[in-house]
């Protein structure tokens, strides 16, 4: 059955009929064209699909578009602003924390999340908030040297 | 030369890497395509069995089913290698491995194709199936392909020296046994395609995950009776690839097959388990690895038997299987070698090309036998190598060329960082270090399909708007290419970045190209872009020179502008272009690259393989903690130092050597496929474990710069060399802690745990033993 569903997206309030069952990754990933989100496997086994929901984040192919009714979900594409990469995209950039970037929107979501709520987590926090990212490229040492570099960055903000 | 800010040897972010951070980057199944259908594929349950009847009536039935198709509709098999095609891109007259596709529907929605996958009824008689490669060697065995006996896709055997003699003047020969387990690219995208066939004028575009664009391209026309110039075929971003998508898929084939049939769009998107299935991967081997050395470490002879279980059918195989026996060669001074490989068909997913393609395993056989024997000489490790070095340039007794060498460098590098020679044999109980070394090559010196065409040609074009734009067939799939040839140009021309576009793998406007694999694509296509960026250069100097009355001679190219040396004139760079298209218009400009015939192997059967024009070199320490009740091997920290020539880009060559060494340990410490009667169980993330972010260790990389003579600005490859490296360095650091020399991958807590538990049996055994000799005595 569908229903009209509230969910602000990125800032803006949205109203669409959607089906009880439609996984939040498919409303944004179809009707939204939002692609940033990744599918990277079958459910919650890699973390590519990482958005924020009220702040917090979260797997959007493990959740129904039904249950963040009325939440604000932030997705990659709302990161940078006015032209200006978000202290996160810019390290992830500069310091090669992404190669392929196919995980790289739900690590920067997740990395974000952890910010949010930790401005200047050590590298073990930082370690433990990504532990559900999966990357194939990187080793995870850009990562971490990236997700430090936007701590630097803010900081000196 | 001094590096510019954007030219070889600058830590330039990647040219395409704003695109990934922001999710406007659009992998296949990002791509807008509002009214495409949705395919599906129909996979075996089946292992082993001859098809009786593939029935689609009642699935064809279903409304919102627009067309399917089944082995029926392609009688070509395909392959990468010319003498090894035997798959087709949907099973016919034969299914060989559980998750083979049968059929492919194409449907108005995924509801409505997976609905008809299950009126689909295949009917079948199930044949032997055999999922070991001892079991499939079996006299009695059914063939899996009827020309192959014994089930063997290819056997090599091969001798170069005299091992006899060098075992005999060994004065310590040690044989042992290995075991890998498979292992499996897991690149993050999962596999996807796009096709899109025009009825009206007979053209089909295929958008796709490859890394090889033009093999692609050659097995749809081939698969689908196409001319070739009526089929474009596209790579957009690609999210990692490792070896998986060095061939055509059957994914490719049967999406461009579900288009014509559907006489429009189609989208076909794996999931992350069908990504398994289709595999490709690395093969489960059984390796008896025999060793001569002098008391001084010196290597005498080496003697390896490989048995690979290759899955079924041949794809890369019988490069596989001589690679793996080639690149015994080429890291030490090896002065003989026996080599007998054995390449065996199974009824599991095909095995392929993986990172460090065919030598992973042996390197590890090689070099942990290697420490074992060093160990009981008494002998440092590292010494025992500095004793086995060759001095290039030297040929190898199996005909390959070492040109740069940077080995020596890297050893001492390691040992260095790592803090080797105060720390090793002197950390605490349960901690260790181990040392491994490998090598890989910068490009197959003789490609796959050897058509007379150099082995890599780019195209600049510059137009009336100054830009610089790079067309090339190389495909960007993650490790930096694009962003590689980009600083070719930069390097050459002096031309500020933002002039330099580059356009990567669309067959319709970029020059041919092999594609990305055998790490060829910075040696190769490294090279033909310098060629072109000086091709191009040398006719803007001509521009310069007429527009200022003067020779080409006296003009001097600043980058920004061109100056006469002796007027001192200057016309900056945009009227340099203006004068450089007058009369002709558009520049086009083309670069090749060839390798020499001279480096293209030995003259034995199967010499070409492992041949290259450059090695790259790779040390690498382990630090490891084991816990000695659980067998959990933790890795604290891993040291890697590579002679990649050039550093081309040193940001991108970092992170290719830390991504190589974290997947070599993944292999080493928990990746490993599993088949239950053929049936793929860790499929998914969470059986088929790669590390995460909190078990993955800190590594330091060390950049060896040898500048190899024929490399681009003197650089090799910097991406599969340091991989083979890991399991032999782990395994390594594990004995040092342990005193356990564990020869089966993954070294997991089970079997970790397991031997530490059969030794202290074995040593209560012995105490109760010698326990109980003393009491007999005294009674007698």
């Amino acid at each position: 059955m569908k229903r009209i569903l509230r969910i602000r997206v990125n800032g803006r309030w949205r109203e669409d009929a959607l089906a009880d069952n439609t996984l939040l990754i498919d409303y944004l990933r179809g009707p939204l064209q939002l692609t940033g989100t990744k599918q990277g496997c079958d459910g919650g086994e890699c973390g590519a699909c990482t958005v924020l929901v009220d702040g917090r984040p979260r797997l959007a192919c493990c959740t129904f578009a039904a249950a963040v009714e009325g939440c604000h979900v932030e997705t990659i594409e709302s990161q940078a602003q006015n032209g200006r990469l978000s202290p996160l995209q810019q390290a992830f950039h500069e310091k090669l924390g992404a190669q392929c970037g196919f995980c790289t929107p739900g690590m920067v979501m997740a990395a974000e999340g952890l910010l949010r709520r930790n401005p200047q987590p050590d590298e073990a926090e930082i370690r433990e908030a990504l532990g559900g990212n999966l990357c194939r490229c990187t080793g995870y040492v850009k990562i971490v040297e990236s997700v430090q570099a936007a701590c630097a960055a803010k900081e000196a903000a | 030369m001094k590096a510019n800010r954007s030219g070889a040897g600058a830590r330039r972010p990647l040219i395409d890497g704003v695109e990934k951070v922001t999710g406007t980057a659009q992998y296949t199944a990002d791509l807008p395509a509002p009214n495409a259908l949705v395919g599906r594929i129909f996979r075996s349950p089946y292992a082993h069995a001859e098809i009786v009847l593939v029935d689609t009536a009642e699935a064809a039935a279903l409304p919102g089913v627009v067309a399917i198709v089944t082995g029926q509709d392609c009688d070509k098999p395909y392959g990468i290698l010319p003498i090894s095609q035997n798959e087709f891109p949907l099973a016919r007259e034969r299914i060989r491995y559980r998750g083979e596709p049968v059929a492919a529907v194409a449907a108005v929605d995924a509801e409505t194709a997976e609905r008809a996958l299950k009126l689909i009824r295949l009917k079948v008689v199930e044949r032997p199936a055999y999922f070991a490669a001892a079991d499939a060697r079996r006299e009695d065995a059914v063939l899996l392909h009827d020309n192959k006996r014994g089930n063997l896709e290819r056997e090599v055997h091969n001798e170069f020296g005299d091992v006899a003699a060098g075992f005999a003047r060994a004065d310590l020969v040690r044989e042992q046994t290995f075991r890998c387990a498979e292992v499996t690219h897991a690149h993050m995208e999962p596999h996807a395609a796009l096709a899109c066939y025009e009825p009206e004028r007979g053209h089909l575009t295929l958008h796709s995950v490859t890394q090889v664009p033009y093999y692609v391209h050659l097995s749809l026309a081939r698969c689908l009776d196409m001319d070739p110039s009526c089929i474009r075929v596209v790579k957009p971003f690609i999210g990692g690839g490792f070896g998986a998508r060095t061939e055509t898929l059957n994914f490719e084939i049967v999406c461009g097959m579900l288009a014509r049939a559907a006489r429009g769009t189609v989208r076909l998107d794996l999931t992350r388990e069908e990504t398994f299935l289709t595999h490709r991967g690395r093969p489960e081997s059984d390796i008896r690895m025999k060793i001569g050395m002098t008391r001084e470490g010196r290597l005498t002879a080496c003697e390896m038997e490989m048995v690979m279980r290759g899955g079924a059918y041949g794809g890369y195989g019988i490069v596989t299987i001589l690679y793996a026996g080639a690149l015994l060669n080429g890291l030490y001074d090896l002065p003989a070698v026996k080599y007998d490989g054995y390449r065996v068909y199974t009824n599991t997913p095909p095995c392929g090309a993986m990172r460090g393609h065919g030598t992973v395993n042996s390197r590890f056989a090689f070099d942990a036998l290697m420490g074992e024997m060093a160990t009981e000489l008494g002998l440092d490790p590292i010494e025992v190598r500095r004793r086995n070095l060759l001095k290039a340039p030297t040929e190898t007794i199996n005909g390959l060329r070492v040109t740069s060498y940077g080995l020596p460098e890297a050893l001492d590098w390691v040992e260095r960082a790592s803090g080797w020679r105060s720390r090793y044999g002197r950390l605490p109980k349960g901690r260790g270090l181990g040392i491994a070394c490998s090598h890989f090559v910068s490009g197959s010196a003789k490609p796959v399909h050897w058509s007379g065409e150099p082995h890599a040609t780019v195209i600049l074009k510059l137009d009336w708007d100054g830009g610089i734009v790079i067309l090339t067939g190389a495909s960007e799939i993650g490790q930096g290419s694009s962003t590689v040839m980009a600083q070719c140009v930069a390097e050459v021309l002096g031309v500020d970045w933002e002039r330099i576009r580059v356009v990567a793998s669309d067959s319709l406007v970029t020059p041919k190209d092999n594609g990305s694999y055998s790490s060829r694509v910075t040696y190769m296509v490294g090279n033909a872009t310098i060629d072109a960026a000086q091709n191009l250069k040398k006719l803007l100097i001509e521009a310069a020179a007429r527009k200022l009355k003067t020779t080409p001679e006296d003009i001097e190219c600043l980058g920004e502008a061109y100056r006469s040396i002796a007027g001192g004139q200057t016309l900056s760079f945009n009227e340099t272009t203006v004068e450089a298209l007058v009369g002709t218009g558009t520049l086009t400009v083309k670069g090749n690259f060839t390798c020499p015939e001279d480096f293209q192997g030995g003259k034995h059967r199967g010499g070409a393989v492992g041949s290259t024009m450059g090695f790259s070199y790779a040390a690498t320490v382990v630090e490891v903690s084991v816990d000695e009740v659980t067998g959990l091997v933790k890795v604290e920290r891993a040291w890697c130092a590579l002679d990649c020539g050039y550093a081309i880009n040193p940001l991108s060559v970092e992170g290719q050597i830390q991504g190589a060494v974290w997947m070599g340990l993944g292999q080493a410490i928990c990746e490993e496929t599993r088949y239950e009667n053929g049936l793929h169980t860790a499929a998914n993330f969470l059986d088929y474990r790669v590390p995460t972010i909190a078990e993955s260790p800190p590594i330091e990389v060390g950049i060896i710069e040898s500048l190899d003579p024929n490399g681009p600005f003197g650089a090799k490859e910097a991406s599969e060399g340091p991989l083979s490296s890991l399991p032999a360095a782990l395994a390594d650091a594990v004995r040092n802690a342990t005193g356990l020399a564990l020869r089966e991958l993954p070294l997991t807590p089970e079997r970790v745990a397991g031997a530490l538990e059969a030794r202290e049996r074995e040593q209560r055994a012995a105490a109760r033993k010698s326990a109980r000799q003393p009491a007999t005595e005294g009674a007698a």
